[in-house]
């Protein structure tokens, strides 16, 4: 990196909870200390940055002698972790003080680690939370639903070499986010005026409804 | 050698109204310096054309660009010193700041707007603010990476009898808005006449320590999750994006002893929430003139069928 380039920001990629976690596998293209880590996405496209807005449903200190939050934030086909520390002051002190339920926004970083049976945990270090309004949490599923179609229809392109990588390290149809895309704009279409109606759009995926 | 030539009789008729150059003489020099001290040609050529400029007393700008001048759109516009030809409306007519300027203004065409200045030295007919003109034989400038026109003594001015719509160059973005740098908030300016830089810990890089002036403002990162822009919202736009105005924002910083708070505050307010930015790019800058919170829901509709057909 030369002194007098400004380094390229890095884009916030958008991925719903289900990819994101189905992720592990992570990487750098250059031998750089400094050199960004990427996250391999499962659709093929490489993630140094996530931006997700969802419903903070819990939050805990889990940390020993410091502050250390954990936060579960759900979107509407799974579950993100996000864990801020002493080293995220801002996202530690907002988390601190929200209180579940509430929408949230995270900037953040994808964070992997291996447990002790060997699999790996993904989790998002937040650059920055704030609590946002429905509209801003809908527009991001409408707008999350549309980056993983793009990914999904680019993903056997032969010049897309993140669609070769993961096919590669991940072993998974890519269909199955094309059907949490569906799942989660439909949840958004729930919600108008067909609001506890069911619609009947998609009867051959029925949904367990708990009866009250 | 039949290219040396070429090249010879564009310089000789450059010079065609001035002095008397004789393509041969133009010729025998440029052979020197190519073949005999192998100069690239480029630079022949711009070193032969020096040596008549200062046997003949005059400017760079007095000759004609040969041929080298061609018909461009004003938003094509991005090289120095480029010989062309502009059909463009007068869009705007400015007060000029020194008496060695004619006029100086705004020109426009279907692809954008570009600054232009006229000289007094040039003694060119006047331009008339909301007219069309084929000009030819301007040159191009460019100062910190904007782009302007020049024009002079050999520019040629046509009226013509048509209506040119000027363009809109700015440009739109939407997306979240991810990232606040350094810098944003309540900050201070240089007071300096024509200065403006922001302080850093009170100090001004060009005028040292100085009394700043308070002013407001964003630089923001915009993403939709395909590119990045960076977005500056000055102060009139960060007032009507934030809710809170410089008065306000100062007496935060007063009561909190620090100025840090009101970026804080906008922070917290605006990160996270989709906007769409409308303005003029400045570098790796999007100046904001107009924005909009996207603050309706969206009908998901479209993207449903998209889905689905591809389930």
């Amino acid at each position: 990196m030369s002194s007098n380039s400004v380094p390229m920001r890095e884009v916030a990629q958008r991925a719903f909870a289900t990819e994101f976690n189905d992720a592990s596998h992570t990487f750098k293209e250059s031998e750089d200390e400094r050199a960004p880590v990427y996250l391999l996405l499962p659709t093929g496209e490489r993630a140094n940055r996530v931006f997700l807005v969802g419903t903070l449903t819990e939050k805990e200190d889990v940390g020993d002698d410091n502050e250390y939050w954990r936060g579960r934030i759900v979107d509407p086909t799974g579950t993100f972790f996000v864990y801020a520390g002493q080293y995220q002051p801002e996202a530690a002190s907002t988390l601190r003080d929200l209180e579940p339920p509430a929408y949230v926004a995270v900037v953040g970083k994808p964070r992997t680690y291996e447990t002790d049976d060997g699999s790996v945990n993904v989790s998002v270090r937040p650059e920055s939370i704030t609590e946002v309004d429905a509209a801003t949490r809908d527009r991001w599923v409408v707008e999350t639903a549309e980056r993983t179609l793009e990914r999904v229809e680019a993903f056997d392109d032969e010049s897309n070499e993140y669609g070769v990588m993961a096919r590669e390290r991940y072993d998974r149809p890519v269909e199955r986010y094309t059907e949490a895309a569906v799942g989660a704009l439909e949840s958004l279409e729930g919600t108008d005026e067909l609001a506890g109606a069911d619609a009947g759009v998609d009867g051959d995926r029925p949904e367990p409804e708990p009866e009250a | 050698m039949s290219d040396l030539r070429t090249h010879a009789a564009e310089i000789a008729e450059q010079f065609s109204d001035h002095i008397d150059v004789s393509e041969d003489d133009v010729a025998e020099r440029l052979e020197t310096l190519v073949e005999e001290y192998r100069v690239p040609v480029d630079e022949a050529r711009r070193s032969v054309t020096n040596s008549y400029l200062d046997e003949a007393g005059i400017e760079r700008d007095d000759i004609s660009g040969g041929g080298d001048s061609q018909q461009a759109q004003v938003a094509d516009i991005e090289e120095d010193e480029q010989w062309v030809d502009l059909r463009v409306k007068v869009a705007d007519l400015w007060e000029p700041g020194h008496e060695s300027i004619a006029q100086v203004g705004l020109l426009g065409d279907e692809s954008g707007t570009i600054k232009f200045v006229a000289f007094e030295t040039s003694d060119l007919p006047e331009l008339e603010e909301g007219a069309c003109y084929a000009l030819s034989n301007v040159v191009t400038d460019e100062y910190e990476g904007r782009y302007s026109v020049k024009l002079n003594r050999t520019t040629t001015i046509t009226e013509i009898d048509e209506e040119i719509e000027v363009g809109d160059d700015a440009t739109e973005v939407e997306g979240a808005l991810v990232d606040m740098q350094s810098g944003s908030g309540l900050i201070k300016r240089c007071p300096e006449p024509d200065c403006t830089r922001v302080l850093q810990n009170g100090r001004c890089s060009e005028h040292g320590n100085v009394e700043g002036e308070f002013d407001l403002r964003i630089k923001g990162v915009v993403d939709d999750g395909r590119e990045v822009h960076e977005v500056i919202f000055d102060r009139e736009t960060t007032e009507e994006l934030t809710g809170i105005s410089l008065e306000e924002a100062k007496d935060m910083a007063m009561d909190a002893l620090d100025t840090e708070v009101v970026a804080d505050e906008i922070r917290a307010d605006v990160l996270g929430s989709y906007y769409r930015v409308r303005g003029p790019t400045f570098g790796r800058y999007l100046l904001a003139d107009e924005f909009e919170r996207l603050a309706e829901s969206p009908d998901p509709e479209a993207v449903l069928i998209k889905a689905r057909s591809n389930a």
